[in-house]
Protein backbone atom coordinates (compact mmCIF):
# COMPACT_ATOMS: atom_id res chain seq x y z
CA UNK A 1 0.00 0.00 0.00
CA UNK A 2 2.86 2.35 0.90
CA UNK A 3 4.50 1.59 -2.40
CA UNK A 4 1.26 2.31 -4.21
CA UNK A 5 0.88 5.72 -2.56
CA UNK A 6 4.52 6.57 -3.16
CA UNK A 7 4.33 5.62 -6.83
CA UNK A 8 1.09 7.50 -7.32
CA UNK A 9 2.35 10.68 -5.72
CA UNK A 10 5.68 10.67 -7.53
CA UNK A 11 3.76 9.93 -10.74
CA UNK A 12 1.86 13.09 -10.10
CA UNK A 13 5.15 14.98 -9.98
CA UNK A 14 6.50 13.63 -13.26
CA UNK A 15 2.97 13.98 -14.60
CA UNK A 16 3.29 17.71 -13.97
CA UNK A 17 6.18 17.78 -16.43
CA UNK A 18 4.26 15.76 -19.00
CA UNK A 19 1.33 18.11 -18.49
CA UNK A 20 3.55 21.12 -19.31
CA UNK A 21 4.91 19.50 -22.46
CA UNK A 22 1.48 18.29 -23.50
CA UNK A 23 0.14 21.81 -23.06
CA UNK A 24 3.00 23.31 -25.10
CA UNK A 25 2.41 20.80 -27.88
CA UNK A 26 -1.34 21.38 -27.89
CA UNK A 27 -0.99 25.17 -27.93
CA UNK A 28 1.02 24.94 -31.12
CA UNK A 29 -1.09 22.15 -32.56
CA UNK A 30 -4.20 24.30 -32.23
CA UNK A 31 -2.57 27.15 -34.09
CA UNK A 32 -0.85 25.32 -36.95
CA UNK A 33 -2.35 21.80 -36.94
CA UNK A 34 1.02 20.12 -36.53
CA UNK A 35 2.86 18.37 -33.71
CA UNK A 36 6.03 20.20 -32.80
CA UNK A 37 8.46 17.29 -32.53
CA UNK A 38 11.17 19.73 -31.48
CA UNK A 39 9.27 20.95 -28.40
CA UNK A 40 11.28 18.67 -26.11
CA UNK A 41 14.61 19.70 -27.60
CA UNK A 42 13.67 23.36 -27.32
CA UNK A 43 12.90 22.73 -23.64
CA UNK A 44 16.20 20.90 -23.20
CA UNK A 45 18.11 23.78 -24.76
CA UNK A 46 16.31 26.27 -22.51
CA UNK A 47 17.37 24.18 -19.54
CA UNK A 48 21.00 24.41 -20.66
CA UNK A 49 20.59 28.18 -20.86
CA UNK A 50 19.28 28.16 -17.28
CA UNK A 51 22.21 25.98 -16.23
CA UNK A 52 24.65 28.42 -17.84
CA UNK A 53 22.93 31.34 -16.11
CA UNK A 54 23.28 29.83 -12.65
CA UNK A 55 26.40 27.67 -12.81
CA UNK A 56 29.60 29.06 -11.34
CA UNK A 57 31.30 28.35 -14.65
CA UNK A 58 28.67 30.58 -16.27
CA UNK A 59 27.05 33.68 -14.80
CA UNK A 60 26.44 32.36 -11.31
CA UNK A 61 22.98 33.89 -10.88
CA UNK A 62 20.67 32.76 -8.06
CA UNK A 63 18.19 30.03 -9.05
CA UNK A 64 15.02 32.10 -9.25
CA UNK A 65 16.69 34.91 -11.18
CA UNK A 66 18.02 32.38 -13.68
CA UNK A 67 14.58 30.75 -13.75
CA UNK A 68 12.85 33.98 -14.78
CA UNK A 69 15.58 35.08 -17.21
CA UNK A 70 15.48 31.65 -18.84
CA UNK A 71 11.71 31.90 -19.27
CA UNK A 72 12.10 35.30 -20.94
CA UNK A 73 14.89 34.11 -23.24
CA UNK A 74 12.88 31.02 -24.18
CA UNK A 75 9.86 33.15 -24.93
CA UNK A 76 11.84 35.37 -27.28
CA UNK A 77 13.52 32.34 -28.85
CA UNK A 78 10.20 30.56 -29.43
CA UNK A 79 8.63 33.64 -30.98
CA UNK A 80 11.69 34.13 -33.18
CA UNK A 81 11.54 30.53 -34.41
CA UNK A 82 7.93 31.09 -35.46
CA UNK A 83 8.70 34.35 -37.26
CA UNK A 84 11.90 33.20 -38.96
CA UNK A 85 11.22 29.55 -39.71
CA UNK A 86 7.48 28.87 -39.67
CA UNK A 87 5.82 32.06 -40.84
CA UNK A 88 7.37 31.72 -44.34
CA UNK A 89 6.15 28.13 -44.74
CA UNK A 90 2.70 28.53 -43.19
CA UNK A 91 0.96 27.48 -46.40
CA UNK A 92 3.42 24.71 -47.25
CA UNK A 93 2.37 21.05 -47.16
CA UNK A 94 2.61 18.89 -44.03
CA UNK A 95 5.85 17.30 -45.14
CA UNK A 96 7.69 20.63 -45.18
CA UNK A 97 6.64 21.22 -41.60
CA UNK A 98 7.78 17.78 -40.53
CA UNK A 99 11.16 18.28 -42.14
CA UNK A 100 11.60 21.61 -40.40
CA UNK A 101 10.63 20.06 -37.06
CA UNK A 102 13.19 17.31 -37.56
CA UNK A 103 15.80 19.89 -38.56
CA UNK A 104 15.12 21.94 -35.43
CA UNK A 105 15.23 18.78 -33.37
CA UNK A 106 18.69 17.73 -34.48
CA UNK A 107 19.94 21.32 -34.51
CA UNK A 108 19.12 21.90 -30.85
CA UNK A 109 20.35 18.46 -29.90
CA UNK A 110 23.75 18.82 -31.55
CA UNK A 111 24.09 22.45 -30.59
CA UNK A 112 23.61 21.58 -26.93
CA UNK A 113 26.21 18.83 -27.21
CA UNK A 114 28.60 21.11 -29.02
CA UNK A 115 28.25 24.05 -26.63
CA UNK A 116 27.94 22.22 -23.32
CA UNK A 117 29.35 18.73 -24.13
CA UNK A 118 27.52 15.46 -23.61
CA UNK A 119 28.49 14.62 -20.03
CA UNK A 120 25.48 14.69 -17.70
CA UNK A 121 25.37 17.77 -15.50
CA UNK A 122 23.90 18.29 -12.10
CA UNK A 123 21.02 20.74 -12.12
CA UNK A 124 20.35 22.61 -8.92
CA UNK A 125 16.96 22.65 -7.22
CA UNK A 126 15.83 25.37 -4.83
CA UNK A 127 13.59 22.88 -3.04
CA UNK A 128 16.26 20.37 -2.01
CA UNK A 129 16.03 16.58 -2.22
CA UNK A 130 15.07 15.98 1.39
CA UNK A 131 11.90 13.96 2.03
CA UNK A 132 8.83 16.17 2.30
CA UNK A 133 6.70 13.36 3.67
CA UNK A 134 8.93 10.48 4.72
CA UNK A 135 8.67 7.57 2.28
CA UNK A 136 6.13 9.31 0.08
CA UNK A 137 7.48 12.37 -1.68
CA UNK A 138 10.60 14.51 -1.74
CA UNK A 139 10.58 18.26 -1.37
CA UNK A 140 11.73 18.75 -4.96
CA UNK A 141 8.78 16.79 -6.30
CA UNK A 142 6.40 18.87 -4.21
CA UNK A 143 8.08 21.93 -5.71
CA UNK A 144 7.58 20.52 -9.21
CA UNK A 145 3.87 20.11 -8.65
CA UNK A 146 3.50 23.50 -6.99
CA UNK A 147 5.38 25.45 -9.66
CA UNK A 148 3.46 23.69 -12.42
CA UNK A 149 0.10 24.41 -10.82
CA UNK A 150 0.94 28.08 -10.33
CA UNK A 151 2.08 28.37 -13.94
CA UNK A 152 -0.97 26.57 -15.31
CA UNK A 153 -3.19 28.86 -13.26
CA UNK A 154 -1.48 31.90 -14.70
CA UNK A 155 -1.80 30.62 -18.25
CA UNK A 156 -5.45 29.82 -17.72
CA UNK A 157 -6.14 33.31 -16.38
CA UNK A 158 -4.23 34.85 -19.26
CA UNK A 159 -6.23 33.05 -21.94
CA UNK A 160 -9.52 33.35 -20.13
CA UNK A 161 -9.52 36.91 -18.89
CA UNK A 162 -7.21 39.11 -20.97
CA UNK A 163 -8.00 40.65 -24.38
CA UNK A 164 -4.71 39.37 -25.81
CA UNK A 165 -5.49 35.87 -24.59
CA UNK A 166 -8.88 36.08 -26.26
CA UNK A 167 -7.32 37.38 -29.48
CA UNK A 168 -4.80 34.51 -29.41
CA UNK A 169 -7.59 31.97 -29.05
CA UNK A 170 -9.46 33.59 -31.93
CA UNK A 171 -6.36 33.68 -34.12
CA UNK A 172 -5.68 29.99 -33.54
CA UNK A 173 -9.27 28.84 -34.01
CA UNK A 174 -10.36 31.03 -36.93
CA UNK A 175 -7.50 33.02 -38.48
CA UNK A 176 -9.60 34.44 -41.33
CA UNK A 177 -12.31 35.80 -39.08
CA UNK A 178 -9.69 37.01 -36.63
CA UNK A 179 -7.99 39.07 -39.35
CA UNK A 180 -11.34 40.56 -40.28
CA UNK A 181 -11.80 42.02 -36.82
CA UNK A 182 -8.25 43.35 -36.90
CA UNK A 183 -6.36 40.70 -34.89
CA UNK A 184 -2.72 40.61 -35.96
CA UNK A 185 -2.69 36.88 -36.51
CA UNK A 186 1.02 36.54 -37.27
CA UNK A 187 1.91 38.37 -34.08
CA UNK A 188 -0.44 36.15 -32.07
CA UNK A 189 1.13 33.01 -33.54
CA UNK A 190 4.57 34.26 -32.51
CA UNK A 191 3.25 34.94 -28.99
CA UNK A 192 1.83 31.41 -28.89
CA UNK A 193 5.18 29.90 -29.86
CA UNK A 194 6.90 32.06 -27.27
CA UNK A 195 4.49 30.92 -24.56
CA UNK A 196 4.85 27.28 -25.54
CA UNK A 197 8.63 27.58 -25.42
CA UNK A 198 8.41 29.18 -21.95
CA UNK A 199 6.16 26.41 -20.67
CA UNK A 200 8.64 23.87 -22.06
CA UNK A 201 11.50 25.70 -20.37
CA UNK A 202 9.77 25.46 -17.00
CA UNK A 203 9.22 21.74 -17.56
CA UNK A 204 12.89 21.28 -18.42
CA UNK A 205 14.13 23.18 -15.38
CA UNK A 206 11.86 21.17 -13.10
CA UNK A 207 12.74 17.73 -14.42
CA UNK A 208 16.49 18.30 -14.84
CA UNK A 209 17.33 17.92 -11.11
CA UNK A 210 15.89 14.40 -11.33
CA UNK A 211 17.14 13.22 -14.71
CA UNK A 212 20.41 15.19 -14.83
CA UNK A 213 21.03 17.55 -17.66
CA UNK A 214 22.00 15.90 -20.96
CA UNK A 215 21.16 16.70 -24.56
CA UNK A 216 18.96 13.60 -24.66
CA UNK A 217 17.07 14.23 -21.43
CA UNK A 218 13.80 15.14 -23.15
CA UNK A 219 13.50 12.24 -25.60
CA UNK A 220 11.43 9.99 -23.36
CA UNK A 221 9.78 12.86 -21.58
CA UNK A 222 8.41 14.37 -24.77
CA UNK A 223 6.97 11.00 -25.75
CA UNK A 224 5.05 10.91 -22.45
CA UNK A 225 4.03 14.51 -23.12
CA UNK A 226 2.66 13.49 -26.53
CA UNK A 227 0.83 10.62 -24.88
CA UNK A 228 -0.69 13.08 -22.42
CA UNK A 229 -1.76 15.36 -25.23
CA UNK A 230 -3.34 12.50 -27.16
CA UNK A 231 -5.11 11.11 -24.11
CA UNK A 232 -6.56 14.50 -23.21
CA UNK A 233 -7.49 15.41 -26.73
CA UNK A 234 -5.30 17.40 -29.07
CA UNK A 235 -7.85 20.17 -29.31
CA UNK A 236 -8.19 20.78 -25.59
CA UNK A 237 -5.50 22.49 -23.50
CA UNK A 238 -7.25 21.47 -20.27
CA UNK A 239 -7.51 17.91 -21.56
CA UNK A 240 -3.80 17.89 -22.35
CA UNK A 241 -2.93 18.95 -18.81
CA UNK A 242 -5.17 16.32 -17.26
CA UNK A 243 -3.82 13.76 -19.73
CA UNK A 244 -0.26 14.64 -18.75
CA UNK A 245 -0.92 14.01 -15.06
CA UNK A 246 -2.72 10.76 -15.86
CA UNK A 247 0.14 9.50 -17.98
CA UNK A 248 2.60 10.30 -15.17
CA UNK A 249 0.63 8.20 -12.70
CA UNK A 250 -0.05 5.42 -15.18
CA UNK A 251 3.63 5.26 -16.08
CA UNK A 252 4.54 4.58 -12.47
CA UNK A 253 1.78 2.06 -11.86
CA UNK A 254 2.62 0.10 -14.98
CA UNK A 255 6.36 0.34 -14.33
CA UNK A 256 6.08 -0.83 -10.71
CA UNK A 257 3.25 -3.32 -10.75
CA UNK A 258 2.81 -4.60 -14.30
CA UNK A 259 5.51 -4.43 -16.94
CA UNK A 260 8.62 -3.34 -15.02
CA UNK A 261 10.77 -0.33 -15.65
CA UNK A 262 12.33 -1.73 -18.83
CA UNK A 263 9.08 -1.45 -20.76
CA UNK A 264 7.84 1.81 -19.28
CA UNK A 265 8.39 3.84 -22.41
CA UNK A 266 6.50 1.29 -24.45
CA UNK A 267 3.49 2.05 -22.29
CA UNK A 268 3.46 5.60 -23.64
CA UNK A 269 3.53 4.38 -27.22
CA UNK A 270 0.85 1.76 -26.66
CA UNK A 271 -1.27 4.38 -24.96
CA UNK A 272 -0.95 6.74 -27.92
CA UNK A 273 -1.94 4.03 -30.37
CA UNK A 274 -4.84 2.73 -28.29
CA UNK A 275 -6.31 6.19 -27.75
CA UNK A 276 -5.98 7.07 -31.41
CA UNK A 277 -7.71 3.84 -32.37
CA UNK A 278 -10.46 3.82 -29.78
CA UNK A 279 -11.21 7.46 -29.07
CA UNK A 280 -9.26 9.74 -31.42
CA UNK A 281 -10.75 12.88 -29.90
CA UNK A 282 -9.32 12.00 -26.49
CA UNK A 283 -10.94 12.80 -23.16
CA UNK A 284 -11.98 16.38 -23.74
CA UNK A 285 -11.22 17.02 -27.39
CA UNK A 286 -13.74 17.66 -30.11
CA UNK A 287 -14.12 15.42 -33.09
CA UNK A 288 -12.66 17.43 -35.94
CA UNK A 289 -14.16 16.82 -39.33
CA UNK A 290 -11.80 17.93 -42.05
CA UNK A 291 -13.44 19.26 -45.18
CA UNK A 292 -11.71 18.10 -48.32
CA UNK B 1 -14.01 62.06 -53.67
CA UNK B 2 -16.09 59.15 -52.46
CA UNK B 3 -15.33 57.48 -49.11
CA UNK B 4 -14.51 54.26 -50.95
CA UNK B 5 -13.36 54.53 -54.54
CA UNK B 6 -12.48 51.47 -56.60
CA UNK B 7 -10.79 51.86 -59.97
CA UNK B 8 -9.90 49.09 -62.42
CA UNK B 9 -10.17 46.38 -59.77
CA UNK B 10 -8.84 42.97 -60.72
CA UNK B 11 -8.64 40.05 -58.32
CA UNK B 12 -6.88 36.72 -58.61
CA UNK B 13 -7.21 33.25 -57.15
CA UNK B 14 -3.89 31.80 -58.20
CA UNK B 15 -3.84 32.05 -61.99
CA UNK B 16 -7.56 32.65 -62.26
CA UNK B 17 -8.71 36.22 -62.69
CA UNK B 18 -12.02 36.54 -60.85
CA UNK B 19 -12.58 40.28 -61.27
CA UNK B 20 -11.73 41.86 -64.60
CA UNK B 21 -11.15 45.51 -63.81
CA UNK B 22 -14.23 47.51 -62.88
CA UNK B 23 -14.96 50.73 -61.03
CA UNK B 24 -17.20 51.11 -58.00
CA UNK B 25 -17.69 53.82 -55.43
CA UNK B 26 -19.40 54.21 -52.08
CA UNK B 27 -20.33 57.68 -50.91
CA UNK B 28 -20.03 58.73 -47.29
CA UNK B 29 -23.17 57.91 -45.30
CA UNK B 30 -24.85 55.95 -48.07
CA UNK B 31 -25.90 52.36 -48.60
CA UNK B 32 -24.94 50.79 -51.91
CA UNK B 33 -26.21 47.41 -53.04
CA UNK B 34 -24.14 44.91 -54.99
CA UNK B 35 -26.23 42.35 -56.84
CA UNK B 36 -25.38 39.52 -59.15
CA UNK B 37 -25.78 35.83 -59.86
CA UNK B 38 -23.80 33.12 -58.05
CA UNK B 39 -20.13 33.35 -58.93
CA UNK B 40 -20.40 36.89 -60.28
CA UNK B 41 -17.66 38.08 -57.94
CA UNK B 42 -19.59 39.84 -55.17
CA UNK B 43 -17.80 38.13 -52.31
CA UNK B 44 -14.49 38.56 -54.08
CA UNK B 45 -15.09 42.30 -54.33
CA UNK B 46 -15.66 42.59 -50.59
CA UNK B 47 -12.66 40.41 -49.88
CA UNK B 48 -10.50 42.57 -52.12
CA UNK B 49 -11.50 45.69 -50.21
CA UNK B 50 -10.27 44.02 -47.01
CA UNK B 51 -7.04 42.82 -48.55
CA UNK B 52 -7.98 39.16 -48.37
CA UNK B 53 -7.39 38.30 -52.00
CA UNK B 54 -4.57 39.26 -54.30
CA UNK B 55 -5.72 42.23 -56.34
CA UNK B 56 -4.61 44.93 -58.78
CA UNK B 57 -5.99 48.36 -59.60
CA UNK B 58 -6.72 50.84 -56.86
CA UNK B 59 -9.00 50.74 -53.84
CA UNK B 60 -8.96 54.14 -52.21
CA UNK B 61 -10.41 54.51 -48.73
CA UNK B 62 -10.46 58.00 -47.23
CA UNK B 63 -7.92 59.01 -49.84
CA UNK B 64 -5.46 56.16 -49.21
CA UNK B 65 -4.86 53.28 -51.58
CA UNK B 66 -5.20 50.09 -49.53
CA UNK B 67 -4.21 47.56 -52.19
CA UNK B 68 -1.29 45.60 -50.76
CA UNK B 69 -2.01 46.53 -47.14
CA UNK B 70 -2.65 43.73 -44.66
CA UNK B 71 -6.24 42.97 -43.63
CA UNK B 72 -5.47 43.79 -40.01
CA UNK B 73 -4.10 47.20 -40.92
CA UNK B 74 -7.00 48.09 -43.22
CA UNK B 75 -9.57 47.13 -40.60
CA UNK B 76 -7.84 48.96 -37.78
CA UNK B 77 -6.92 52.09 -39.69
CA UNK B 78 -9.99 52.71 -41.82
CA UNK B 79 -12.61 51.17 -39.53
CA UNK B 80 -13.95 48.79 -42.13
CA UNK B 81 -16.12 46.08 -40.58
CA UNK B 82 -16.66 43.06 -42.77
CA UNK B 83 -19.59 40.77 -42.04
CA UNK B 84 -18.46 37.77 -44.05
CA UNK B 85 -20.40 35.10 -45.89
CA UNK B 86 -21.46 32.61 -43.20
CA UNK B 87 -21.09 35.08 -40.31
CA UNK B 88 -17.49 34.31 -39.31
CA UNK B 89 -18.62 33.50 -35.78
CA UNK B 90 -15.94 32.52 -33.27
CA UNK B 91 -17.79 29.38 -32.30
CA UNK B 92 -15.79 28.25 -29.28
CA UNK B 93 -16.06 31.44 -27.27
CA UNK B 94 -19.08 33.08 -25.73
CA UNK B 95 -21.37 35.45 -27.54
CA UNK B 96 -20.13 38.42 -25.56
CA UNK B 97 -16.52 37.47 -26.23
CA UNK B 98 -17.42 37.59 -29.92
CA UNK B 99 -18.49 41.18 -29.41
CA UNK B 100 -15.28 41.84 -27.49
CA UNK B 101 -13.32 40.53 -30.46
CA UNK B 102 -15.13 42.95 -32.72
CA UNK B 103 -13.55 45.74 -30.69
CA UNK B 104 -10.12 44.12 -30.43
CA UNK B 105 -8.42 47.06 -32.14
CA UNK B 106 -9.92 49.58 -29.75
CA UNK B 107 -8.99 50.61 -26.26
CA UNK B 108 -10.65 48.83 -23.38
CA UNK B 109 -12.16 51.87 -21.67
CA UNK B 110 -13.91 53.10 -24.82
CA UNK B 111 -15.90 49.97 -25.47
CA UNK B 112 -17.80 49.38 -22.22
CA UNK B 113 -20.94 51.20 -23.36
CA UNK B 114 -20.84 49.74 -26.85
CA UNK B 115 -22.18 46.40 -25.62
CA UNK B 116 -25.37 48.20 -24.61
CA UNK B 117 -25.45 49.89 -28.00
CA UNK B 118 -25.41 46.50 -29.71
CA UNK B 119 -28.08 45.13 -27.36
CA UNK B 120 -30.19 48.17 -28.13
CA UNK B 121 -30.32 47.11 -31.78
CA UNK B 122 -30.48 43.38 -31.02
CA UNK B 123 -32.25 42.84 -27.68
CA UNK B 124 -32.31 39.09 -28.33
CA UNK B 125 -28.55 38.93 -28.02
CA UNK B 126 -28.60 40.30 -24.49
CA UNK B 127 -30.34 37.26 -23.07
CA UNK B 128 -27.70 35.04 -24.58
CA UNK B 129 -24.55 36.92 -23.66
CA UNK B 130 -22.82 33.96 -21.99
CA UNK B 131 -23.95 31.28 -24.40
CA UNK B 132 -21.25 29.63 -26.48
CA UNK B 133 -21.50 31.37 -29.84
CA UNK B 134 -21.40 28.17 -31.88
CA UNK B 135 -24.68 27.09 -30.30
CA UNK B 136 -26.60 30.20 -31.37
CA UNK B 137 -29.15 29.75 -34.13
CA UNK B 138 -28.30 30.86 -37.66
CA UNK B 139 -30.36 34.02 -37.28
CA UNK B 140 -28.80 34.84 -33.93
CA UNK B 141 -25.33 34.34 -35.40
CA UNK B 142 -26.18 36.71 -38.23
CA UNK B 143 -27.28 39.35 -35.70
CA UNK B 144 -24.15 38.65 -33.69
CA UNK B 145 -22.06 39.20 -36.83
CA UNK B 146 -23.64 42.60 -37.37
CA UNK B 147 -23.26 43.35 -33.66
CA UNK B 148 -19.59 42.38 -33.79
CA UNK B 149 -19.14 44.71 -36.75
CA UNK B 150 -20.77 47.53 -34.76
CA UNK B 151 -18.26 47.04 -31.94
CA UNK B 152 -15.56 48.42 -34.23
CA UNK B 153 -17.49 51.70 -34.46
CA UNK B 154 -17.07 51.29 -38.20
CA UNK B 155 -17.04 53.95 -40.88
CA UNK B 156 -17.81 51.36 -43.50
CA UNK B 157 -19.66 48.07 -43.16
CA UNK B 158 -19.28 45.40 -45.81
CA UNK B 159 -22.15 42.94 -45.57
CA UNK B 160 -22.00 39.67 -47.50
CA UNK B 161 -25.50 38.24 -47.87
CA UNK B 162 -26.71 39.13 -44.38
CA UNK B 163 -30.07 37.53 -45.14
CA UNK B 164 -28.57 34.14 -45.92
CA UNK B 165 -30.57 31.40 -44.23
CA UNK B 166 -32.90 33.75 -42.39
CA UNK B 167 -36.69 33.47 -42.24
CA UNK B 168 -38.36 36.22 -44.32
CA UNK B 169 -39.68 38.02 -41.28
CA UNK B 170 -36.25 38.06 -39.61
CA UNK B 171 -34.68 39.27 -42.84
CA UNK B 172 -37.02 42.23 -42.98
CA UNK B 173 -36.27 43.01 -39.36
CA UNK B 174 -32.54 42.83 -40.05
CA UNK B 175 -32.76 45.21 -43.00
CA UNK B 176 -34.85 47.63 -40.98
CA UNK B 177 -32.09 47.61 -38.34
CA UNK B 178 -29.38 48.08 -40.96
CA UNK B 179 -31.23 51.13 -42.26
CA UNK B 180 -31.49 52.42 -38.70
CA UNK B 181 -27.77 51.93 -38.06
CA UNK B 182 -27.03 53.77 -41.28
CA UNK B 183 -29.21 56.73 -40.28
CA UNK B 184 -28.33 56.88 -36.57
CA UNK B 185 -24.61 56.38 -36.82
CA UNK B 186 -23.84 57.48 -40.33
CA UNK B 187 -22.20 54.17 -41.19
CA UNK B 188 -21.71 53.72 -44.95
CA UNK B 189 -22.58 50.25 -46.19
CA UNK B 190 -21.84 48.04 -49.13
CA UNK B 191 -24.47 45.30 -49.11
CA UNK B 192 -24.16 42.15 -51.18
CA UNK B 193 -27.51 40.43 -51.46
CA UNK B 194 -29.47 37.75 -53.26
CA UNK B 195 -32.60 39.28 -51.81
CA UNK B 196 -32.47 42.17 -54.28
CA UNK B 197 -35.80 43.73 -53.30
CA UNK B 198 -34.85 44.35 -49.71
CA UNK B 199 -31.34 45.46 -50.53
CA UNK B 200 -32.50 47.92 -53.17
CA UNK B 201 -35.17 49.28 -50.84
CA UNK B 202 -32.60 50.59 -48.33
CA UNK B 203 -29.93 51.49 -50.90
CA UNK B 204 -29.31 54.72 -52.74
CA UNK B 205 -27.19 53.24 -55.50
CA UNK B 206 -26.71 49.76 -56.85
CA UNK B 207 -24.27 47.76 -58.93
CA UNK B 208 -25.04 44.67 -60.90
CA UNK B 209 -22.07 42.31 -61.30
CA UNK B 210 -21.79 39.72 -64.03
CA UNK B 211 -18.83 37.33 -64.25
CA UNK B 212 -16.32 39.71 -62.76
CA UNK B 213 -17.53 42.91 -64.40
CA UNK B 214 -20.05 45.62 -63.63
CA UNK B 215 -22.97 45.00 -65.98
CA UNK B 216 -25.09 47.90 -64.81
CA UNK B 217 -25.03 50.66 -62.24
CA UNK B 218 -27.26 53.53 -61.20
CA UNK B 219 -29.66 54.76 -58.53
CA UNK B 220 -31.32 51.87 -56.72
CA UNK B 221 -34.87 52.79 -57.72
CA UNK B 222 -33.87 52.94 -61.37
CA UNK B 223 -32.22 49.53 -61.18
CA UNK B 224 -35.31 48.19 -59.49
CA UNK B 225 -37.46 49.35 -62.39
CA UNK B 226 -35.18 47.96 -65.06
CA UNK B 227 -36.93 45.28 -67.12
CA UNK B 228 -33.84 43.07 -67.39
CA UNK B 229 -33.01 43.23 -63.71
CA UNK B 230 -36.56 42.48 -62.71
CA UNK B 231 -36.64 39.37 -64.86
CA UNK B 232 -33.27 38.03 -63.74
CA UNK B 233 -33.02 39.05 -60.11
CA UNK B 234 -36.32 40.16 -58.72
CA UNK B 235 -38.50 37.48 -60.23
CA UNK B 236 -41.50 39.49 -61.33
N1 LIG C 1 -10.84 30.40 -53.23
C1 LIG C 1 -11.12 30.42 -54.55
N2 LIG C 1 -10.32 29.79 -55.42
C2 LIG C 1 -10.57 29.81 -56.74
N3 LIG C 1 -11.60 30.43 -57.29
C3 LIG C 1 -12.45 31.09 -56.49
C4 LIG C 1 -12.25 31.12 -55.07
N4 LIG C 1 -13.24 31.85 -54.51
C5 LIG C 1 -14.02 32.24 -55.54
N5 LIG C 1 -13.55 31.80 -56.72
C6 LIG C 1 -14.14 32.05 -58.05
O1 LIG C 1 -14.26 33.43 -58.23
C7 LIG C 1 -15.50 33.73 -58.85
C8 LIG C 1 -16.27 34.74 -58.02
O2 LIG C 1 -16.61 34.14 -56.78
P1 LIG C 1 -17.38 34.90 -55.62
O3 LIG C 1 -17.31 34.06 -54.40
O4 LIG C 1 -16.86 36.26 -55.54
O5 LIG C 1 -18.87 34.92 -56.18
P2 LIG C 1 -20.18 35.51 -55.52
O6 LIG C 1 -20.70 36.55 -56.45
O7 LIG C 1 -19.95 35.91 -54.13
O8 LIG C 1 -21.14 34.25 -55.58
P3 LIG C 1 -22.25 33.76 -54.54
O9 LIG C 1 -23.48 34.52 -54.82
O10 LIG C 1 -22.44 32.31 -54.90
O11 LIG C 1 -21.73 33.95 -53.17
C9 LIG C 1 -16.23 32.42 -59.04
O12 LIG C 1 -16.05 32.02 -60.37
C10 LIG C 1 -15.53 31.48 -58.10
O13 LIG C 1 -15.51 30.17 -58.61
MG1 LIG D 1 -20.59 35.25 -52.32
Amino acid sequence: MDLFIEQTVSGLATGAIYACLALAVVMIYQAIDHFNFAQGEMAMFSTYIAWYLMDDAGLGLPFWVAFVVCIVISFIGGAAIERIVFAPISDAPVLSHIIVFIALFSMFNSLAGFLFDFTPKNFETPFGHTPFIEGVISSHRVGMIAVTLVMLGMIYAFFRFTPIGLAMRAAAAAPESARLVGVRVGFMLALGWGLAASVGAVAGMLIAPITFLTPDMMLGTLLYGFAGAVVGGLTSPLGAVIGGFMVGILENWMGTFVVGSQLKLTVALVLIIVVLLVKPAGLLGRVVVKRV
Amino acid sequence: MALLEIKGLKAYYGQIEALHGFDLSLEEGEITAVLGANGAGKTTTLRAICGMVKSAGSITVEGENVVGMSTEAIVAKHKIAHVPEGCGTFVRVSQEENLRLGAVTRRYREIEKDYERVYHYFPRLKERRNQQAGTLSGGEQQMLAVGRALMLRPKIMLLDEPSFGLAPIITEELFRILGQINRDEGVSMLVVEQNANLALAISKNAYLLETGNVAMTGPADQIMDDEQVRKSYLGY
